[in-house]
């Protein structure tokens, strides 16, 4: 193979790259006074939160204008290589382990969406838990959460990365449970960190399966530990790794990423945690914690790409757990009335999306829909906030407390009919741009059934959304909205209940709507793929190049010398890079070589159409259901048979709840550990008990035949101080401990002596 | 091995000054009881700046030598000599058993449990404080074994005096099981004297000589030291003393049990078992580290199991000390270097889980977690004090937990040379199953006792809407130093892996590497 070699020009980089680990620093820092004096501050230390989210975002924005300045001074096919910074953690059994800050464009890209969207949260917080009892706490968690994802997207290695993973479960816990007064939320806090943390098992075992096998290689190649996540993707593409380690290792790792993202069959926890208050559910259970999954399958895109065999025929683990997401969540949202609930399985289903896109090798529009998700999915529950704050007096309820609220919440209606259209897909909105790439390019790559499973996706999408818009929007006003008082509230930020009936929110809250409705609207065309190749600006700013690397052992970001670039073999006529599952020649890879679909129109179209279609009949459905009372709908679900079953099902949740809570735990918590502890008490103990009882009896005996002087008089003596201590042990139980004791020090020199007769 | 012996008279004062405590308080007319806390106090803080002024002078440079060497003749008849150092193994340890005697002290001063006689109570402490600190000190198996013994008695009687409704039997059993071990223990020692030569029972003496025994002797040796430290540990099956005991001791004896005398066993493990029994030492890991999986999971069931808050902080001890288990059963310094950090952290946060405990059931009267609920609307301090350590106690990251628990099931991947790869590799997967059920029964103690409303201690008699205090000055006294030390390490693990990792490597030479 024909290759020439070039000496590259050095990258540029600049203060904000270089210093973007100050980025998480700060909300930890922030976190840290808001727990120590935020309850004397003037705004009860939300302020300090506000504060803080907002330089981390001017940090961001400034990151992610110099990443792009780095990527512009690379040369066209040149890898640009990520900025990172490291120093000694900690270090044991001679090896030393790092802490340091790993910034690239996926870094930059999930960078600007945490602090952007946190920062909107916490000021729409400031008016929708406007006099909550824990108002400092809540702000405390909030930016520790900020803090602790921040941390975990600039993460140069798995332990950093974990850190920030768990910090991340801390807070979900906290902020789920945030009114623990009630049963409820404290019970769904807990559901939620089991949860998690039994997929947390998978990143423990892959981090350290990872670190074993590839640290020598890695060590050696790049002056890295084998927690690096840059040596692990430069270890993963060299063809080093035995597949069945790295198979294991991935599916361990994956197994972390199902808990986390909610995908099937780990999702459950993910709809309780609506229990938490509504920012909370915009933030950490939409838009940022729960891609966290997402985030580390990119991350660590090669190890999965070769330990899954990605573009290999066939599906893999990744597209199977991400298709069967897709479809049985979104089936599930149809059967709910809470709104957050809808828009909780939402979220599962458009995890689901991430995952099935990353599993078919759509990193790229996979990443993307990260990007856009978070926006509109922060924007319609911080919409469902504005209605339950303003309008349905606290209830979450579409059935019972809303209807017909379009005319009195002009701005929320607005915003939140924006992001449904961004949700659904529809042209232009953002959601188009990112979930049409990824069904489109799962189609390109070969996986056709997932294709269908993709767009059957997409129809019930647009159906369930329908549904639950016509619910909360149109129709007839109902109980809370229709200026009803409710005695039940769900969810009780102690905002008093006001008289009046519904109306608009404030500026607090609409501000941050209509931010997150422009971006749901607008970001979509950061990547237009339909506008041809100059649109693409995140596949050029974000997607790494999959080049071969030829770089020394020193690890500063600029040690990029040379590139190879292969001659050109394929008939496109530009450089093809040989990176994937096979051993380049020389240097390294950090990023397989994947392929982008072409986009045509008449693909698109169909998508389209069949989101139109299951906007219709929804439409019609809710209709004739929820308004006219149609009676052939009313009740169909109980008369039809088959519907009847499936209904129930779908009630019940496929019956993983009573699976896990029933079965597995309440095994687990009670026949299980009591049985454990019977074992403990009677078994283990009944020796013991047993073994004194004829303690006792030989005792007599031992006392007659041992020279009784020494061994009785110092264990009386102990006796005695028993008694002058305390006054309280008796002395026929001192008496025993003379008598055991004696027993067992006699045994003991017997026992010493025959040991040392039967071995010289 | 070469030694550094300037300065050697500080490790003697640093031991030996709570017992001129002692001597003190007996002079002492019972009745003074301020002037009976000061002394204890005082002596406490002696001790402390004894204690932090070793760590200042420890050679950090050279943290895997002996340090502060002395050793003079003491019984030439058995040719046991009184010798005394410090490495970087034992230096933690015995700076954290005199912070937690002057910590337990602090909180003593206004919580004299029941019958009172503080005169009696902090002379024992101060004995306590003794026995365990020269435990970790002792480099002679028989000063070892006198100090070892040392601390049974005052636990003995501080459980069997101050200890609950049950203090009797659990008292006894206490003291049983431990003598049980112990006489194997000392078996084990004088087998080992009289197989090396009966030369001496220095311990540096034994390392260069214990190779040499035949592995079938080694083996039942190490069975004989095996039994002794495992019941310490306590290990599974060896662990059902430790239930009573715990639940029964009055707060200060939990505190000192869970954070400083579980650790003597495992600390027996590192400094004597390994180092001088290497061969027997690979024959056992297998098995040691098995039970101590086993105590993973059963001790998270049998936490499970409780209905009693401090009985189920006692079982965690059971699950947590099998991790430090499995990670010296691994013979690397890897997972020895987590075992240690494991000790510590262990310490730190199980104490402060009994002191909280303690204060739990100083306000509610009870400890049966159905009976409490609510604690964060009536105590939110104390309620957000006992959440931070059950973080930490679950091993979240940037806590100290996490620094013991990590890495030991890290080393469980890729255990010493000899040893089965394949069994080990399933530890560590059955030990990160153990992360889960941690998790598990500790946010469900917490949910249940924090969370929710408070519940009516109408059986208290103190009325319905008593007022409880929160954290009193005391308690914060006590407590701060604790839970800092759980921060701290969790965020800068290297100041305590940097002294361990030198002292460890040395301790494994004699497994070749």
């Amino acid at each position: 193979m024909l290759f020439a070699e070039q000496v590259l020009t050095p990258l540029s980089s600049g203060w904000f790259l270089e210093n973007a680990w100050l980025i998480p620093v700060i909300p930890g820092i922030a976190f840290a006074m808001i727990i120590l004096i935020g309850k004397r501050m003037p705004m009860k230390g939300s302020e300090l939160g506000v504060i803080s989210m907002l330089a981390a975002l001017v940090l961001s924005v400034g990151a992610g204008y110099q990443w792009i300045q780095r990527v512009n001074s690379a040369s066209e096919e040149q890898f640009v290589s990520p900025v990172i910074k490291s120093w000694t953690w900690w270090q044991s059994g001679g090896f030393e382990f790092g802490i340091g800050q790993h910034i690239d464009g996926l870094s930059v890209l999930v960078l600007l969406v945490v602090a952007l969207i946190s920062t909107l949260v916490q000021i729409y917080s400031l008016e929708y838990l406007r006099g909550d009892r824990r108002y400092t706490h809540f702000f405390a968690a909030l930016t520790l959460f900020s803090g602790g994802m921040l941390t975990m997207v600039l993460a140069d290695n798995m332990l950093l990365l974990l850190l920030g993973w768990e910090i991340m479960g801390l807070c979900s816990f906290l902020l789920i449970g945030h009114w623990w007064e009630e049963d409820v939320n404290s019970k769904a806090a807990l559901k939620a960190f089991l949860t998690v943390r039994v997929g947390d098992v998978g990143l423990l075992v892959g981090i350290i399966m990872l670190y074993f096998t590839a640290n020598d290689w890695t060590r050696e190649h790049l002056g890295v530990s084998g927690f690096s996540i840059r040596g692990l993707s430069a270890w993963a593409l060299s063809g080093e790794p035995n597949s069945t380690v790295i198979m294991i290792a991935a599916i361990a790792l994956f197994i972390a990423c199902i808990g986390k993202s909610g995908q099937f069959p780990l999702h459950t926890w993910l709809p309780d945690a609506m229990a938490g208050p509504t920012p909370v559910s915009s933030l950490l259970h939409s838009s940022t914690m729960v891609v966290a999954g997402v985030f580390l399958v990119a991350r660590l895109y090669p190890v999965f790409f070769v330990g899954l065999d990605i573009l290999g025929d066939g599906g893999n683990l990744i597209m199977i757990i991400g298709g069967i997401t897709i479809v049985i969540s979104a089936a599930l949202a149809f059967v709910q009335d809470d709104i957050k609930r809808v828009l909780a399985y939402s979220t599962v289903s458009q995890l689901g999306y991430m995952m099935l896109g990353l599993g078919a090798g759509a990193w790229m529009p996979a990443v993307f829909h990260i990007f856009t998700h978070a926006f509109f999915k922060a924007c319609l529950f911080l919409a469902a906030g504005s209605i339950s704050h303003s309008a349905s007096h606290h209830s979450f309820d579409m059935k019972r407390d809303m209807g017909g609220l379009r005319k009195v919440m002009p701005i929320t209606f607005t915003t939140w009919i924006i992001s449904t259209l961004a949700l659904t897909g529809v042209f232009p909105f953002s959601g188009f741009f990112s979930k049409d790439e990824i069904i489109d390019n799962v189609g390109n790559n070969g996986y056709g059934l997932f294709m269908i499973i993709g767009l059957i996706g997409a129809f019930l999408t647009a159906a369930y959304m329908t549904r639950a818009t016509y619910l909360t929007f149109f129709g007839a006003p109902r109980g809370a909205s229709a200026g009803q008082s409710v005695n039940d509230v769900h969810d009780h930020a102690a905002h008093s209940p006001v008289a009046h009936g519904p109306h608009e929110s404030g500026a607090l809250i609409t501000v941050p709507l209509i931010i997150l409705a422009t971006l749901a609207l607008g970001s979509g065309f950061l990547n237009a793929t339909p506008f041809g190749e100059s649109w693409e600006r995140m596949k050029l700013w974000v997607e790494p190049r999959s080049e071969v690397v030829v770089e020394g052992i020193a690890v500063a970001s600029e040690s990029v010398v040379v590139s190879k670039n292969y001659s050109p073999q394929s008939e496109e006529g530009h450089a093809s890079s040989v990176c994937g599952s096979q051993t380049p020649e020389t240097g390294v890879c950090y990023a397989p070589k994947l392929n982008h679909a072409p986009f045509k129109w008449p693909k698109a179209m169909i998508s389209l159409m069949i989101v139109f279609l299951g906007m219709a009949i929804s439409w019609v459905v809710s209709f004739r259901l929820y308004t006219k009372r149609d009676p052939k709908f009313v009740g169909l679900t109980q008369r039809v048979s088959v519907l009847r079953a499936g209904h129930k099902l779908l009630v019940n949740k496929y019956y993983l709840d009573d699976l896990y809570e029933k079965v597995i735990v309440r095994g687990i918590a009670y026949p299980i550990a009591r049985t454990a502890y019977w074992f403990d008490q009677k078994v283990l103990d009944g020796i013991i008990h047993a073994v004194a009882r004829s303690a006792r009896l030989v005792s007599g005996w031992v006392y007659r035949n041992i020279d009784q002087r020494i061994v009785d008089g110092a264990v009386n003596n102990s006796a005695s101080a028993t008694k002058y201590v305390g006054g309280v042990v008796q002395p026929t139980q001192s008496g025993k401990v003379s008598q055991y004791g004696a027993l067992l020090f006699s045994a003991a020199a017997v026992a010493a002596l025959v040991l040392v007769i039967i071995n010289t | 091995m070469n030694m550094l012996r300037e300065n050697n008279w500080v490790l003697s004062v640093g031991t030996f000054l709570p017992m001129l405590g002692v001597v003190v308080l007996m002079l002492m007319p019972k009745a003074q009881d301020r002037a009976i806390k000061l002394i204890a106090l005082v002596t406490s803080i002696a001790t402390l700046a004894v204690g932090v002024y070793t760590a200042v002078i420890f050679d950090y440079g050279q943290a895997g030598k002996m340090q502060f060497v002395a050793e003079t003749n003491w019984i030439s008849v058995i040719k046991s000599s009184y010798f005394i150092g410090l490495d970087g193994i034992s230096l933690p340890l015995y700076l954290l058993s005199m912070v937690i005697t002057l910590l337990v002290v602090i909180y003593s001063l206004d919580h004299v449990p029941s019958p009172g006689k503080p005169k009696a109570f902090f002379s024992l402490l101060l004995v306590l404080q003794t026995g365990m600190a020269g435990t970790f000190i002792a480099q002679d198996l028989i000063l070892f074994f006198v100090f070892f013994e040392l601390v049974l008695l005052p636990m003995f009687f501080m459980i069997g005096v101050w200890g609950g409704e049950q203090r009797q039997y659990a008292s006894i059993k206490f003291f049983l099981y431990t003598m049980f071990g112990s006489a194997l223990m000392l078996v084990a020692f004088l087998a080992l004297f009289v197989k090396t030569g009966a030369e001496s029972f220095s311990i540096p003496y034994l390392i260069e000589h214990g190779g040499s025994i035949a592995k079938n002797v080694q083996i039942w040796i190490f069975a004989g030291m095996f039994v002794g430290f495992a019941v310490k540990v306590p290990m599974f099956p060896f662990h059902t003393w430790l239930p009573d005991a715990h639940t029964q001791a009055p707060t200060q004896g939990s505190v000192i049990l869970a954070a400083i005398l579980l650790k003597l066993g495992t600390y027996g493990f590192v400094r004597i078992a390994l180092p001088i029994l290497p061969v027997a030492a690979r024959e056992w890991a297998p098995y040691i580290g098995g039970l101590a999986v086993i105590g993973i999971i059963y001790g998270a069931l049998g936490c499970l199991a409780q209905t009693d808050m401090k009985r189920l902080i006692a079982f965690s001890s059971v699950a947590h000390m099998g991790f430090v288990m499995l990670g010296i059963s691994t013979l690397t310094s890897f997972g020895i270097n987590a075992a240690i950090f494991g000790m510590v952290a262990h310490g730190l946060i199980t104490g402060m889980l009994f002191f909280i405990a303690g204060s739990v059931k100083e306000r509610y009267h009870t400890l049966e977690i159905s009976k409490l609920g609510g604690m964060l609307t009536q105590v939110p301090r104390l309620g957000w004090i006992f959440g931070f350590c059950t973080m930490a106690s679950l091993g979240l990251p940037g806590l100290a937990g996490f620094w013991g628990e990590f890495p030991a099931i890290l080393s469980a991947y890729n255990p010493a040379a000899g040893l089965n790869v394949t069994v080990f590799r399933v530890y560590m997967v059955i030990a990160a199953l153990g992360t889960v059920l941690a998790a598990g029964y500790l946010l469900w103690l917490y949910q249940r006792i924090a969370f929710g409303t408070p519940k009516n201690n109408s059986h208290t008699g103190d009325g319905h809407h008593e007022k409880l205090q929160d954290v009193n000055t005391y308690e914060l006294l006590a407590w701060t130093p604790l839970l800092i030390g759980i921060l701290v390490l969790g965020i800068m693990p290297n100041l305590l892996f940097s002294v361990i990792d030198p002292a460890v490597q040395a301790t494994l030479v004699v497994f070749g590497g």
